[in-house]
């Protein structure tokens, strides 16, 4: 029986009837009295020398409040990146300045050069236009493997090369690995890009910017994923406030994907000039600006190889891969070539000698940082991609090779520093089996052969890690965060209970999710429940939401901090019952007294907490209200199995996605519904990075892709009707819930499923087709095809 | 977007006369034109409306058998009407963009801006139409003259496009999978004296004839006849979407396909 409330309930999301029926309060609906607009002023080349800006004759324009250029900025801080990685050599990355407005050099087309703060937008945009700006315009560095050629351009004039770190992670003796590879019987070898993506949240990025004079307080509104990491990160960093005095408020925010974890140039600005104008600064990004300042995701380009013995034994795997980190180094980008995509290639594989090295590249394109699933995808793409060819190459079946190989006893230590604390893939390939009708593939594809259609099935596995964490272990590897989550839990008298939390909803669901665990546990009804999120007035420091993290740490602080309203209730229970604490049992919302038919209600017991008539005062402070912190033991491990099955169009190269499973294991679930969501957004997302997406630059750093009569987003047609089976449940060993975190599953899974289709799909019509670079889009499947 | 006056006049006459003044421009269903003055890429002194020109609107058959469509009619609305007399030609209006897009975007305005990618150009030139303007008829072979190039004069409006009735036709659409406009799109239309073939999205010089198709085609109208044909990459788009022979490899496909859909 399907409950119908609490944990394992799918009650609807409550956050829906705001978001749908247009009452949401996101960003751009904030406006603040007397606010004034900015308008950035962006280079239109990718690599130049600022010679000379001259604001003159745009000052005189009407409306126009001030005009900042980068040299407003000297003196104050660049924006940082939160993670430094030390490379092969034991030596930190390169590290160069990222100002607010560029300083001496443009480094990207969309490099914000000057800033125009006027009484309106319009305003703003015309007067930007009678700026003249004096370029000296510079070879543009767009592809990695020439900008670490010697004597290529520098883009960081102070960097000794374009090179930001050689990072080797897992067998770091190459003769051991080379060892490996010469006693293996079959090596396969694939050489692979995974595509530069641009997120595209539906919410374009916003920022208003307040400043109170009597006060001295700063208020930033913000399209944000994490309102506490973007107040210390300014704070610290940037602008040298005290953060006291700085309150950040992320409202309603219309989706992240990643993009809106970082902290942005816009929003310092935003903060600063509303000090230096005396006034509200508000700035909303176009679709169009978005396109060349929102962190972009990927760019990888890999050379993978995987070795096996006479049984096909996975016996070492060997990846190289270059990483774009774009022009600057945005707050995470350094981390997710490395730490979260190096200790991902073991896979679900135990695979025993593994070496990873990865180079990240400085070039003259927007920054690259995470993006749903951020480093995981890029690492499951290479090894997927690589099995699948392998067992064609073996002539195995894909599935019954990777059965062979996966990982069977937990816990269990990878050579690439992660220990999964728990799963069953080979339980959770039998879903698979079952939920995608394997055994039907045939039939199927007969029936498409006589429509004059190739059918291909493909197959994918994936682990993820999740929740980062724990604090001291990533601060080893150079994290600049604590990566902990907090929650308070606040109990008001009648019994009703705001709970705050550290995590950001932007669409997830948090605020339907949430409450069902606090409820439960309480045994009160969900309504009763609220959770508080997005402002750093309201909430105890948190870290935010990315990395399928919000439940798995924020959640079981969120447990924790209950545990302890519930001792403490029980004390006051315990007091009004005349009994011992040690007999009160909590049970739908009531205390009782074990072995008796004493009881005391729930809003008996929080109207005794504060008004503490009959309180034993001399015990316990009156109110009910608690906080916790709480910092995982280690990631939590999804892991899952998914089959795409394609046909391709042989005369035009036009692939449609007929049928789609997943199965997923989440470990415990707490409402399967937004669960469903999350694994049919992220295979939706993960469909368009293997069809249809793709960020492209010419030769001289020209965005081709700009907008999106270029760049193609999946839409209703695009995708089929999936079906998700999350029954395979190993619950993550460490954390109060069992949960792992779902949020980037479908994201990571999908892409390697639907490649793999499409190449069964061409070799069963005959075509020697073994690898075609993301989007396949038809152009290039047919190219391929006729290549 | 600039500043700029708008007008929207009830008449032809008025419109033309509005049109008169220096940068002023004729807003159809501003699907194009809207888009690019909030980009600032396009700023008109003024706006001469034409949809509120009754004269200019609509679907109808003229005594001469033609199908008569307003130059101010949306695409929702040829979707809908020519259905009856021409139902290629509402096909094809009825995949053009999205609903908003189809209620908006007019004929008239199609034509007269002549995106390379747009689908009213190749059933204009693949009908043999005969574009209306204020003071003149054009016929389709001599309206087209390349990319976004018409040969429409300054301040001249299209107010009719009249499309001679085929026995048969068929427009097939392969779109871009961004824009969704027709990364190539192929028009077939069979009349009495022959048939015509109109390619739109493939070519450098926008929307063409291919003329081996419409000789093999009007002996024999069936797909087979085109087997023995080939198109030439040379002057094809190259771009992010396909390469110039993946285009003319589409002409043939979808040639083949629109004959078998119309046979
Ligand atoms: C999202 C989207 C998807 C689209 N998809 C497609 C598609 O799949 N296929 C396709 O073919 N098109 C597509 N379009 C384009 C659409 O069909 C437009 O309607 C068309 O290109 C322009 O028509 P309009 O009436 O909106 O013209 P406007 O934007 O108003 O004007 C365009 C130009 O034509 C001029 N003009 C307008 N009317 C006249 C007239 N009667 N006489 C002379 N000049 C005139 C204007 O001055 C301007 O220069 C799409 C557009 C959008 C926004």
């Amino acid at each position: 029986m399907p409950k119908d409330s609490g944990i394992g309930a799918s009650p609807k999301r409550r956050e829906d009837v705001r978001f749908l029926t247009g009452a949401g309060n996101y960003t751009d609906d904030i406006n603040v009295a007397g606010q004034a607009y900015v308008h950035f002023l962006r280079s239109d080349v990718a690599h130049a020398r600022i010679k000379g800006i001259d604001t003159s004759a745009a000052a005189g324009m009407p409306g126009v409040v001030k005009i900042f250029t980068g040299a407003d900025f000297e003196g104050v801080g660049g924006l940082p990146c939160g993670w430094q990685v030390t490379d092969r050599h034991g030596e930190p990355m390169q590290e160069p300045p990222h100002p607010i407005l560029a300083q001496g050099k443009v480094r990207h087309v969309g490099d914000p050069i000057a800033a125009v703060v006027a009484d309106t937008y319009e305003q703003a945009r015309d007067a930007a236009e009678a700026i003249e700006v004096d370029l000296e315009e510079l070879p543009a560095i767009v592809d990695m493997k020439a900008a670490l050629a010697d004597g290529a351009p520098k883009l960081h004039d102070d960097l000794t090369s374009n090179l930001c770190y050689d990072w080797v992670l897992g067998e770091t003796d190459d003769a051991v690995v080379q060892k490996a590879f010469d006693e293996a019987d079959h090596v396969t070898t694939l050489e692979l890009t995974n595509q530069r993506l641009v997120a595209n949240p539906m919410e374009p990025r916003v920022a208003v910017g307040e400043y109170k004079r009597g006060t001295d307080e700063y208020t930033l509104y913000t399209t944000s994923q994490n309102p506490h990491v973007i107040r210390l990160l300014m704070c610290a960093f940037v602008l040298g406030l005290p953060e006291h005095k700085v309150r950040v408020v992320a409202p309603d925010v219309g989706g992240g994907f990643g993009t809106k974890i970082f902290h942005y140039a816009e929003e310092a600005f935003c903060t600063f000039a509303a000090k230096a104008c005396n006034r509200p600064v508000k700035w909303t990004a176009s679709r169009t600006e978005a396109f060349m300042s929102d962190a972009q995701g990927r760019d990888h380009v890999t050379k993978i190889e995987l070795a096996m013995d006479k049984d096909n034994n996975f016996t070492a795997l060997r990846t190289n891969t270059l990483a774009n980190m774009g022009a600057y180094l945005s707050t995470f980008s350094s981390s997710v070539p490395t730490w979260l995509h190096g200790t991902l290639m073991a896979g679900n594989y135990k695979t025993p000698c593994i070496q990873v090295n990865v180079k990240a590249v400085f070039t003259s394109t927007v920054p690259v940082d995470a993006y749903r699933g951020a480093g995981r995808p890029e690492a499951t793409f290479q090894i997927e991609r690589v099995i699948d060819k392998a067992a064609r190459e073996r002539g195995v079946d894909p599935i019954k090779l990777r059965r062979q190989n996966f990982i069977t006893e937990f816990p269990y230590d990878t050579p690439v520093a992660l220990t999964y604390d728990t799963g069953d893939y080979n339980g959770t390939m039998d879903k698979l089996e079952a939920a995608a009708d394997i055994a039907g593939f045939a039939a199927r594809r007969a029936e498409s052969e006589k429509n004059g259609k190739l059918r291909g099935l493909g197959i994918n596995c994936y682990i993820e890690a999740c929740g980062i964490a724990p604090s001291n272990i990533v601060g080893m590897l150079g994290a600049r965060a604590g990566l902990y989550d907090a929650a308070t839990v606040r109990v008001n008298a009648t019994g009703s209970i705001s709970v705050m939390v550290g995590a950001h909803s932007h669409g997830q669901g948090h605020e339907t999710a949430f409450p069902q665990v606090v409820a439960e546990m309480i045994g009160i009804d969900e309504s009763q429940v609220e959770i508080v999120h997005g402002d750093t007035s309201k909430i105890p420091f948190g870290m935010g939401t990315y990395g399928s993290r919000s439940l798995a740490v924020c959640g079981s602080a969120m447990v924790r901090a209950t545990e302890k309203v519930i001792n403490k209730a029980k004390k006051i229970a315990a007091h009004l019952m005349e009994a011992s604490e040690a007999d009160i049992e909590l049970k739908d919302g009531m205390f009782s007294v074990a072995g008796t038919d004493k009881s005391v209600a729930w809003g008996d017991v929080t109207l005794t907490a504060y008004v503490p008539h009959n309180f034993p005062l001399e015990e316990i402070e009156p109110g009910l209200e608690e906080t916790a912190f709480y910092d995982p033991a280690n990631f939590t491990y999804p892991a899952g199995a998914y089959a795409c099955e394609v046909e391709v169009d042989p005369e035009t190269g036009k692939v449609t996605i007929e049928r789609f499973a997943a199965a997923d294991d989440f470990g415990n679930i707490i409402n399967p519904m937004i669960v469903d969501g999350q694994v049919h957004g992220g295979i939706g997302q993960g469909i368009g990075q293997a069809l249809l997406e793709g960020c492209v630059y010419d030769e001289n750093g020209q965005l081709l892709s700009g907008s999106y009569m270029d760049y193609a987003m999946p839409r209703a047609d695009d995708v089929p009707f999936y079906t998700v089976d999350h029954s395979s449940q190993t619950p993550c060993t460490h954390n109060p819930l069992g949960v792992k975190g779902c949020g980037e599953a479908g994201a990571i899974g999908s892409p390697p499923a639907v490649v793999n289709a499409v190449i069964d799909a061409l070799q069963s019509g005959g075509k020697n087709v073994t690898h075609i670079d993301m989007p396949l889009s038809p152009g290039r499947v047919w190219a391929a095809m006729n290549g | 977007m600039y500043n700029f006056e708008f007008e929207k006049p009830g008449s032809i006459a008025d419109a033309v006369a509005a049109l008169g003044s220096e940068d002023a421009m004729p807003l159809g269903g501003g699907q194009t034109l809207i888009p690019a003055m909030k980009q600032r890429l396009n700023a008109p002194s003024k706006l001469v409306s034409l949809s509120g020109i009754a004269e200019m609107k609509g679907v109808c058959v003229r005594d001469d058998g033609a199908l008569s469509i307003g130059g101010a009619t949306p695409h929702a609305v040829v979707a809908a009407e020519a259905g009856a007399h021409y139902p290629a030609l509402a096909g094809l209006a009825s995949h053009i963009g999205d609903p908003a897009v189809r209620n908006r975007g007019t004929i008239g305005g199609s034509l007269a801006n002549n995106d390379p990618a747009a689908c009213y150009p190749s059933a204009a030139l693949g009908s043999g139409a005969t574009i209306v303007t204020n003071n003149r008829e054009i016929a389709a072979d001599d309206y087209f003259q390349g990319m976004f190039t018409t040969a429409l004069e300054e301040g001249e409006i299209i107010v009719e496009v009249r499309f001679p009735i085929p026995e048969k036709a068929n427009y097939q659409k392969f779109v871009q999978p961004a824009s969704r406009f027709a990364l190539t799109g192929v028009f077939v239309a069979k009349y009495a004296d022959g048939v015509r073939v109109a390619v739109t999205g493939a070519s450098e010089e926008g929307v063409f004839r291919w003329s081996e198709a419409e000789a093999a085609l009007s002996s024999d109208f069936s797909a087979s006849a085109v087997d023995g044909l080939s198109v030439s990459p040379d002057g094809m788009i190259g771009d992010i979407h396909g390469t110039p022979a993946y285009r003319a490899s589409l002409i043939k496909t979808l040639t083949k396909r629109a004959v078998a859909a119309a046979a």
